[in-house]
């Protein structure tokens, strides 16, 4: 790999340079120290065993890991009861932080804690890890067998991505929001194209969004094979970690001459709502394309959009309006302190006299492995970042993808609907 | 080290809910039981008809989507040797090593469904005996062939106890 030493670096190169003490180029490998680590419960208890294996018999740094229960909580099954009692167990003896079932989806509650801050180098065992990039952190998705060695040494190995850089320029209309733009970056960029490379992400249509926006952006970045989803800090990230974060912490600037693998630009001010449609998350068109397809669930919620502007943006749509006959509209708030505050604005009363089913913070049926799962040949419209086929527990289900205010408008027509209409 | 084994050959973008579904992998560790379901949503008599010692081959981006390190895991224990593929996603790629099972980089376009496959691993040499062609699979960073010497990422720590570019010399 060709080196660029001396020229400007960006995001990558410099917080993986920091963490490994070297000055590092894309394409070398380095060891780094892991700030932060988490590992949710289809991971850990694999975690768990590898770390076993490996025969360590200390956590390097407990104060710097958290084990979730998310995606199968409450357990819906004797099998999986015994694999959340492995994580409690494992937690308990090497004192590690353990969110238990209601605290919320693992991404959201890295947040919620500030376990993530900004330039923080962050694994964690799931691939939606990448959302913390929406704050500045170089935050990747591992498997279980690396989060082991991370818990055991405290660092990890990784190869420096070079990085796409995306500008996104121009004012969102009305009735569109950043899980439209994300979409539409998937459709562009594709499943694997940025694969094993970060992308910075900035323009003025992501300053002009809210923290809960550009998160949404960041989680969509594996969608596209990319290692990490970097935007800079800016006021309203700091503001987010003000009187949050319990440690120090530096955002991280690209230099003005950085190297980029390439650089794409959009501008956002005519974007329509997007969709994505079955089996593939590229598969993405303007609503248009789509509208009249009935639905049968709907499903608002998940690491990508179950934040509070998001359920805000649902419920706006929702409010005094019914969810039409024959739908099931499942609401899912990211995390504890997302349905407070929810609760608090009044919005779960909205889903709940709308006819929606509010479920307990967590991943709800975003994975297929309870709450929700759809029947034979049935659509399901949701907010979620994945609709392959079987990913909601049926194969012989379709799922399509689209930001709450489509799901919601969604929901009250019975059919995908475009929500600029209710805007 | 040379293997042999025969084809299956599959599309671009294999995801990990498709190698091994969410309904499956979150219920138990066990994966035996977990090899019986791979590939089942996309090819529904896989496990049943993979031979011990066969190879996957697909097209780009194998091993997309979620992080569960049972997809590699349920593959070896369906008596899979290594997928062959024209990319894979960077989890998976990493999972599969540390898992000590193959994942190579290489040109599949020729390769069919059934062919008879012979790979020199060292070598990095794939021959396609059926087909009679020869393809030369990318090489990997020294810390991944460090990994797979020792026999995955839990015999390399528990040897070693922390990762290093030069573990021969640590
Ligand atoms: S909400 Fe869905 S995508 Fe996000 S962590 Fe949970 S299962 Fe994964």
């Amino acid at each position: 790999m060709e080196g660029n030493s001396g020229v400007g670096k960006t995001i990558s190169e410099k917080i993986l340079g920091a963490h490994s003490g070297s000055e590092t180029t894309a394409g070398e490998i380095v060891i780094a120290e892991l700030d932060y680590m988490m590992a949710q419960d289809g991971t850990a208890p694999l975690a768990i065993r590898s770390f076993e294996g490996m025969e360590g018999n200390a956590v390097a740094r407990p104060e710097r890991v958290a084990l979730c229960i998310d995606h199968n909580a409450p357990s819906p099954l004797r099998s999986v009861s015994e694999l959340h009692a492995i994580m409690r167990e494992f937690a308990m003896k090497y004192g590690l932080e353990l969110n238990d079932v209601g605290e919320g989806v693992c991404h959201q509650v890295m947040l919620d804690k500030a376990h993530v801050v900004p330039g923080s180098l962050v694994i964690g065992a799931d691939s939606h890890t990448c959302t913390y990039g929406a704050v500045n952190a170089f935050a990747t998705g591992v498997g279980s067998t690396d989060m082991a060695a991370g818990m055991l040494s405290g660092s990890l190995w990784f190869r420096v991505p070079e990085t796409i850089k995306v500008t996104v320029g121009g004012t969102l209309p009305a009735g569109v929001f950043a899980k439209d733009i994300a979409l539409m970056m998937v459709g562009d960029i594709t499943a694997d194209g940025a694969t094993y490379m970060a992308l910075e992400i900035g323009g003025e249509a992501i300053s002009g969004l809210d923290l809960d926006g550009r998160l949404a952006i960041s989680n969509l970045a594996v969608e596209m094979g990319a290692k990490a989803g970097l935007m800079e800090a800016d006021e309203k990230t700091l503001e987010f970690f003000e009187g949050r974060a319990g440690r120090e912490f530096e955002p991280v600037s690209p230099d003005p001459d950085a190297v980029y693998a390439r650089e794409i630009e959009y501008d956002v001010s005519e974007l329509e709502p997007q969709v994505a449609r079955p089996h593939t998350v590229d598969n993405v068109t303007a609503v248009g394309q789509v509208e009249g397809t009935p639905v049968s669930e709907g499903l608002i919620g998940t690491c990508t959009n179950g934040r509070l502007a998001d359920l805000r943006a649902a419920a706006e749509i929702l409010k005094g309006r019914k969810v039409a006959p024959g739908v099931r509209l499942i609401v899912a708030p990211a995390s504890r302190e997302v349905m407070l505050k929810a609760l608090a604005e009044g919005l779960i009363e909205v889903f709940t006299e709308a006819g929606g089913a509010v479920m307990c913070p967590g991943c709800a049926s975003c994975v297929g492995t309870h709450q929700g799962i759809p029947g034979d040949g049935e659509n399901v419209i949701s907010t979620a970042n994945r609709n392959f086929k079987g990913r909601m527990g049926n194969p012989e289900a379709f799922i399509y993808l689209a930001s709450p205010a489509t799901v919601a408008a969604s929901c009250v027509e019975g059919k995908i609907a475009d929500p600029r209409r209710y805007a | 080290m040379v293997i042999r084994g025969r084809a299956h050959r599959f599309g671009d973008d294999i995801n990990t809910d498709y190698i091994i579904s969410g309904r499956h992998k979150f219920k138990t560790l066990d994966m035996d039981e977990l090899a019986c379901h791979v590939m089942e949503d996309l090819d529904p008599g896989f496990y049943e008809r993979c031979q011990e010692g066969d190879f996957i081959v697909a097209g780009k981006n194998f091993g997309c989507g979620s992080s569960r390190e049972q997809a590699p895991l349920a593959l070896k224990h369906a008596g899979v040797a290594g997928v062959l593929a024209e990319s894979f996603a960077r989890i998976y790629f990493r999972n599969s090593i540390n898992n000590g099972l193959l994942a190579l980089v290489c040109d599949t376009s020729q390769i069919k469904d059934g062919d008879e496959l012979e790979i020199d691993v060292e070598e990095g040499i794939i021959r396609d005996m059926t087909f009679g062609l020869e393809v030369k699979s990318s090489p990997l960073p020294k810390v991944m062939l460090d990994i797979l010497e020792e026999g995955g990422l839990v015999e390399y720590m528990k040897k070693h106890g922390r990762l290093s570019l030069e573990p021969d010399g640590a």
